[in-house]
């Protein structure tokens, strides 16, 4: 890959963080401005993505060398303020105001200054050393807007650097720039508020002397004076009477300006950040004539229209769905086969232990390359490419309302449909969402999808041998229950959901390296889950079972599987197989019954039981891993032992009910 | 004339102006099961006072006046219709009767009390629009300031006409002048640029009540329909789009 030539020596190893590093820097700014394009710019193809410790954020960790010092570089989540709206917010604030990086590199869209200035604005009150790289400039000029980064850098008092990270353009001097503020660290010179602010925050400042706090005292004394809860939390501990006075001081605001004072702040910030702009940036006058459409006006004018709109998501999505089940399964298959040419890739359980032990990891590792390479790999490409050229938040506007019934809002369809293909990557696309519940939500909704190995599952029972209606009747119905499921937990999980407020960039062409990287990046952290989970998980299970352990829990669940679902005994051993991965389901069947022709051995109503209770009843080992890691074991077992006592319920009852009408 | 009456006309007339573009004498006197000589007296009462532009056979219209009055009866009628719904848990067929009978004898006090009350609902129970009240405030949070006397109360009425930017024409600017809500929206869409006096422009709705696209600070913005009917702007004045 083109990343490694910036990237003098990569680290090998798969440890929780850069090791080493002689300097720490972060990457902070909006979403949508290119910070991850100057993310990979910087660090080439060495990054480490995994999650903030205990909360569902993504954090991304990347190493830089540059003469000759290693230079850890996090990549913060682009957020827009530094309030508690969000746990990304907070994430932010507290790795640089604690952590104290040797840099914070703001990276701001050239087209949209004043609203990127306000969250500048909110940096420079925390001081941290700091430059600015003002980002896709090229963009900006073609829309006739032309920034004085040298009086920007004036005026602000750090150093300015104009880039286009996407070509590469301004990352020398940018890394330049690092460099000097990392081994000065430089304090920015703050910016000034109106009197009556200032004068609130002095007295505030001044009632501090004795409290001891890690963060800038400056920025307490202004989130004081925001009535910032996990700020009055803290200092209150040591003092309840300097947030008493910054209440009443607060107080004081609110009735000059008659508005609630965090919104007296952001108003300030906004005319700082408007005065800055009307003095850096140079608007060309529109041409004379009729006024030229841009790309992005007249791409929306198809993309958000009220009837082809839809059009283009259901091609978007069904191209999506079409790539799992014709040309993924294709690749899946040739894949296995072209595998089994070393090693039988069926459960074998009866032997030698060691060759079951080794068929067991075998059938694993199969069954996870079978999975990445042909459906997780081009999921993650196509899920990039939409999510980078601007597509997806069209998406997301267009189904709003429909996911509203769901308590979700637009952006919870990408988890679904890539649920569609792997349950997995679908988990870790949760991160999307913005409060934890609706996170959780949407992976348990997740869960339910039924994924490629459950369609093998529908398709080789139902589908073959009763008929291809009744298979598409169980898809239906999983769509139904989904859109149950999903009303009902939206009232039992507790937390709050909020309405859409999203941005909508503009379209811009993919670039291929990010594209390649976050798909790269992504499937890495991946693969350290799924394969141990296959090939140990895999290989236990036939030892336990070729070991005589599984006969008893065979009868142990008898009453459930015979008598309440009415299917054979023997089918107790598949589902417990099927936990590895679900269509080892009708692999062990075929094995214990020596037959594929599953239509000789179950009655018709048994296999669209079983290829419902299949459908249903737990997700695979790899879900169970990967939402613990994502949401914890308490949330993991939860959304498990739901689904067990569904598919159950369902299944029983849906034995009962086609018993008499087939 | 009793205020009542007038009130229950006007009201009726609104209603079949906004179904009908004109509310004729013989429809009003259905709605209101009263004889259609009496309408056209009232009518001509009506019309002196000037709160409806009259024209016999033609039907009658409301004035500025009459819309504002119009406006106001509908604001409280729907508050009420919150208040027996939420709090006294009446019978969802029952409230719109009752609160029609409540709305006249309110007054703006309790208007606003019972809108504080119910959190400034934005819609009745049978989904229809709660217009903002007519303070000169910027948002709910400081509504409350008011009333916790922890400011002055300012010019207490609002001197122009606000709608919600849901109601802007296409290319058309407003002036951002009230945010309903709780802090937290008002917080986030501050964050975002939409602070009091910036201007925005609606950019394209989506169907069925779904988001819609917002122009503001050189940026565009997808906002849930229900964040943004509570984003109320200065129009445009007319003939200047």
């Amino acid at each position: 890959m083109s990343g490694c030539k910036e990237c003098k020596g990569c680290s090998k190893g798969n440890e929780s963080g850069i090791k080493n590093a002689d300097y720490t820097i972060a990457l902070a700014g909006n979403a949508n401005v290119g910070k991850s394009a100057i993310f990979n710019q910087l660090t080439g193809v060495d990054q480490i993505i995994g999650n903030w410790p205990g909360k569902t954020v993504e954090r991304a960790e990347g190493l830089l060398l540059h003469s000759g010092k290693r230079i850890r570089v996090i990549d913060l989540p682009g957020i827009y303020s530094f309030s508690t709206y969000s746990m990304e917010e907070l994430v932010s604030r507290d790795f640089i105001a604690l952590e104290h990086p040797d840099a914070v590199i703001n990276v701001i869209d050239a087209s949209a200054l004043e609203r990127n200035l306000f969250f500048t604005i909110q940096l420079l009150e925390l001081a941290p050393p700091m430059l600015i790289a003002v980002n896709q400039i090229d963009l900006a000029e073609k829309k006739g807007i032309a920034i004085d980064t040298k009086k920007l850098s004036s005026l602000l008092g750090i150093p300015v650097v104009p880039t286009v990270a996407i070509r590469g353009k301004g990352i020398p001097a940018l890394t330049d720039a690092i460099t000097s503020i990392m081994q000065d660290h430089p304090v920015p010179p703050a910016l000034h508020y109106g009197k009556e602010i200032e004068e609130r925050i002095g007295k505030i400042v001044s009632g501090l002397g004795t409290v001891t706090t890690p963060y800038p005292v400056r920025w307490t004394a202004i989130k004081l004076l925001e009535r910032d809860p996990a700020i009055q939390r803290i200092i209150g501990e040591q003092d309840t009477s300097v947030v008493e006075t910054a209440d009443n001081l607060a107080k004081e605001i609110e009735s000059l300006h008659g508005e609630p004072v965090c919104v007296v702040m952001s108003a300030e910030r906004y005319q700082v950040a408007d005065r800055i702009a009307a003095e850096v940036v140079t608007v060309r006058p529109a041409e004379k004539g009729p006024q030229k459409k841009s790309l992005t006006d007249k791409l929306d004018q198809i993309a958000l229209h009220p009837f082809l709109g839809y059009l283009a998501v259901i091609a978007v999505i069904g191209g999506l769905l079409v790539w799992t089940f014709l040309i993924g399964a294709q690749v899946s298959a040739f894949l296995a086969s072209f595998l089994s040419q070393f090693e039988q890739y069926e459960p074998v359980i009866t032997g030698p232990l060691m060759d079951i032990l080794w068929n067991g990891a075998f059938t694993g590792f199969v069954a996870g390359v079978t999975l990445i390479i042909p459906y997780v790999l081009p999921f993650y490409i196509l899920l990039a490419v939409i999510e980078d050229s601007g597509y997806l938040t069209r998406i997301s506007m267009m189904l709003d309302r429909g996911m509203h019934k769901l308590g979700l809002h637009g952006k919870a369809i990408i988890p679904l449909i890539l649920g569609y293909g792997c349950n997995v990557p679908a988990i870790y696309s949760c991160r999307i969402m913005e409060t934890p519940k609706q996170k959780t939500l949407a992976a348990f909704l997740v869960t339910l999808v039924p994924c490629t190995a459950r369609t093998v599952v529908i398709l080789g029972l139902v589908a073959a041998f009763v008929n291809i209606w009744w298979a598409l009747a169980l898809y239906a119905f999983d769509i139904l229950l989904i859109l149950v499921v999903g009303r009902i937990a939206f009232k039992a999980v507790p937390g709050e959901s909020v309405g859409l407020i999203m941005e909508m960039p503009d379209y811009h062409v993919p670039s291929i390296s990010v594209v390649l990287k976050q798909t790269w990046t992504r499937t890495k952290s991946l693969i350290w889950i799924v394969f141990p989970a296959y090939i140990i998980g895999s290989a236990l299970i036939q030892a336990f079972y070729a070991a005589g352990l599984l006969d008893p829990v065979n009868a142990l669940l008898a009453p459930v599987t015979v008598l309440w679902l009415g299917l054979p005994a023997v089918i107790g051993i598949t589902l417990i197989f099927g936990i590895v991965r679900k269509e080892l389901t009708i692999l062990t069947l075929a094995v214990i019954f020596h037959t594929t022709n599953f239509g000789t051995i179950m009655s018709p109503v048994q296999l669209i039981v079983l290829a419902l209770v299949s459908m249903l009843y737990i997700p695979c080992i790899s879900v169970i891993l990967v939402l613990a890691s994502e949401f914890g074991w308490r949330k993991a077992l939860a959304i498990s032992a739901t689904e067990i006592i569904m598919a159950i319920a369902i299944g029983g009852i849906a034995f009962r009910v086609l018993s008499l009408v087939m | 004339m009793a205020q009542e009456q007038i009130e229950e006309y006007i009201e009726t007339i609104f209603d079949l102006e906004s179904r009908d573009g004109t509310a004729k004498t013989t429809a009003i006197a259905k709605c209101l099961n009263v004889a259609p000589a009496s309408v056209t007296e009232v009518l001509k009462s009506l019309s002196d006072k000037g709160f409806v532009e009259y024209e016999p056979y033609r039907g009658a219209t409301l004035t500025e006046e009459g819309k504002k009055i119009a406006d106001t009866i509908k604001r409280k009628h729907r508050l009420l219709e919150v208040f027996l719904t939420d709090v006294l848990k009446l019978n969802h067929e029952k409230v719109h009767d009752e609160a029609c009978r409540m709305e006249h004898t309110i007054s703006e006090e309790t208007e606003n009390a019972l809108c504080r009350m119910m959190k400034a609902p934005a819609r009745c129970p049978h989904g229809s629009p709660i217009s903002p009240c007519n303070r000169s405030v910027g948002s709910c949070a400081e509504c409350d300031a008011i009333v916790r006397e922890e400011i002055p109360v300012m010019a207490s009425l609002r001197d122009k006409k606000i709608i919600p930017i849901t109601e802007l024409g296409p290319e058309q600017n407003g002036k951002i002048a009230f945010i309903r809500g709780d802090c937290k929206i008002v917080q986030r869409l501050s964050d975002l640029g939409l602070t009091l006096g910036t201007v925005v422009s609606l950019l394209r709705k989506t169907p069925m009540g779904g988001p819609v696209e917002i122009a503001v600070r050189r940026t565009h913005l997808a906002l849930d329909h229900a964040i943004a009917e509570n984003i109320f702007v200065e129009p445009p004045k007319a003939g200047n789009s």
